[in-house]
């Protein structure tokens, strides 16, 4: 569903992603790992068309997203790393405007809308504006807006960061099991790795750009020898902590914080 | 086509809900209005020019447009990352679809606004030459927001940071509005500050403004059209140019 061959992302003369290879079959859930700065985002980027990459092939169920832009965004839902709801508008609203915005066939709208609206719980609060919702029931409604769509895949960038354990439980559990009725293939990053190992089918580990190994987890366990996948992940980036740069995003995510008090 | 009614709505919903916004937003046109309107009538009325609340007032108008369409525009810079524009850029749509809804959007809150204003300009007194010009006046309002409504949609596509906002802020956007002609006449001016109001796209909207509403002109309505309509479709060209080039 997803392959990437000798995908490169250079930003000046920093080489964020360096020539890296993976593939996710269809209906998988993937996890792809790795330190702050390690590249995930930057992948994540060029996968949903929002960055162009510097070399390298991607293939999103046989599309190029460079050259097949509006075909390839048609087949895939994705909950950004930052919140990207509209807050002055209600949960219904939102996902309304989504429907629109990809084409959701008028007939099935309401229907889709409500099954989703229903199944991760926010049936009941889809006439409050998003603004008065908790950062759980935020991400629940990204998530639920992801699948809108029906896509192929869905992509979340840490989606449960900041969450406490029981969003993050229902969070994994709502997924799993819309990733098995309807097939949909799933490609996540996190820090948490207890998700990871829970719930991959297949994790891809990648520091300073490369992916240093992929494979289930049982693998990546037996490799290094640990017996948890933290230790794995441990043994294969290192334990020296990662000093980034911050961009202006980081830095305008600052001010977010600051101004709204929460993630 | 639906994508762009429904960013548009999008636009108008948000503006409707946010009562304490709309509100905070009349104060710095009021506080020109009432403040010079009333500060400069002696001074400006002994000069020979009539009444200055009069002469303002379209100006007024006119900052009310310009300030609210370019700063709708200037706020992509936080939309696209922490707000909803994020998703519209995902998804199957073309860019330049989600550009004019954006634009005519923050285009149409920017008249909404500036009807209030004319309201608030009626009940200090303002009085238009004919009521018949105010469609006029309209067209001219709609432009001045179409054109700076686009112009913030390619800063905002192109700007990094907060520290970019406060230069737009005072380098570009306050110039547009003190050397535009909205509260002095344009007349008999040093030759350096002269040339500079003709280069400013602002001129001509206040100025087909007074030539609609108080009969007063210096370009004359036929060039401040050409003009305006010159500049809306180039804008909006160079907008959804550099917004369909954004990368995040």
């Amino acid at each position: 569903m997803i392959k990437v061959t000798n995908l490169v992302k250079t930003f000046g003369s920093f080489t964020a992603v360096d020539n890296i290879s993976f593939e996710v079959g269809q209906g998988e859930i993937f996890a792809f790992l790795g330190p702050n700065g390690a590249g995930k985002t930057t992948t994540i980027k060029m996968l949903t068309t929002l960055l162009k990459p510097t070399g390298g092939r991607i293939e999103l169920d046989g599309l190029d997203p460079a050259v097949k832009q509006n075909e390839a965004r048609r087949r895939f839902g994705i909950v950004f790393q930052d919140p990207s709801l509209d807050g002055d508008l209600t949960a219904y609203e939102n996902m309304d405007i989504h429907a629109v915005l990809y084409h959701v066939p008028r007939k099935i709208r309401a229907e889709r809308i409500e099954f989703l609206l229903n199944t991760f719980e926010l049936w009941p609060r889809r006439k409050d504006l998003v603004k008065t919702f908790s950062g759980g029931m935020k991400r629940r409604l990204e998530i639920a807006r992801g699948f809108l769509h029906t896509p192929k895949i869905l992509f979340l960038d840490e989606p449960t960061l900041g969450l406490d354990p029981q969003s993050r439980n229902q969070l994994w559990t709502e997924v799993r099991s819309l990733n098995q009725s309807e097939g949909v293939t799933v490609f996540l990053t996190t820090h948490y790795m207890d998700e990871a190992d829970r719930i991959a089918e297949q994790i891809a580990i990648i520091d300073h750009g490369k992916i240093v190994a992929q494979g289930s987890s049982q693998k990546l366990k037996q490799q290094t020898g640990s017996d948890s996948l933290e230790g794995a992940f441990l043994a294969l980036t290192g334990a020296s902590l990662r000093d980034e740069k911050a961009s202006s995003a980081d830095q305008l995510r600052q001010m977010a914080r600051m101004w709204s008090g929460k993630r | 086509m639906s994508a762009i009614y429904i960013l548009w709505l999008r636009e108008l919903k948000r503006y409707f809900r946010s009562r304490a916004q709309i509100v905070a937003s009349l104060g710095q046109p009021l506080l020109y209005l009432l403040a010079l309107g009333f500060g400069l009538e002696p001074v400006f009325r002994k000069a020979g020019n009539g009444s200055y609340m009069q002469f303002v007032a379209p100006g007024v108008i006119g900052m009310t447009v310009l300030f609210s369409s370019i700063f709708s525009g200037i706020g992509l810079l936080w939309d696209r990352q922490f707000g909803f524009l994020k998703e519209t850029l995902v998804a199957p749509v073309p860019r330049i679809r989600i550009m004019i809804g954006k634009a005519l959007g923050g285009a149409t809150v920017a008249i909404l606004q500036g009807f209030l204003v004319i309201i608030a300009c009626f009940l200090v007194g303002f009085r238009p030459r004919s009521f018949a010009a105010i469609p006029v006046a309209i067209l001219f309002m709609v432009l001045i927001a179409i054109v700076f409504a686009s112009l913030g949609i390619a800063i905002g596509s192109k700007l990094e940071n907060m520290q970019g906002f406060q230069l737009i802020m005072n380098f570009l956007v306050m110039p547009i509005f003190f050397l535009s002609g909205a509260l002095f006449p344009l007349t008999n001016l040093p030759k350096t500050l002269a040339a500079i109001t003709t280069l400013d796209p602002l001129s001509y909207g206040i100025d087909g403004l007074r030539a609609a509403l108080i009969g007063a002109s210096q370009f004359g309505v036929a060039t401040d059209l050409l003009v305006l309509g010159c500049l809306s479709v180039v804008l909006m060209a160079i907008g959804s140019y550099f917004f369909s080039k954004i990368q995040l």
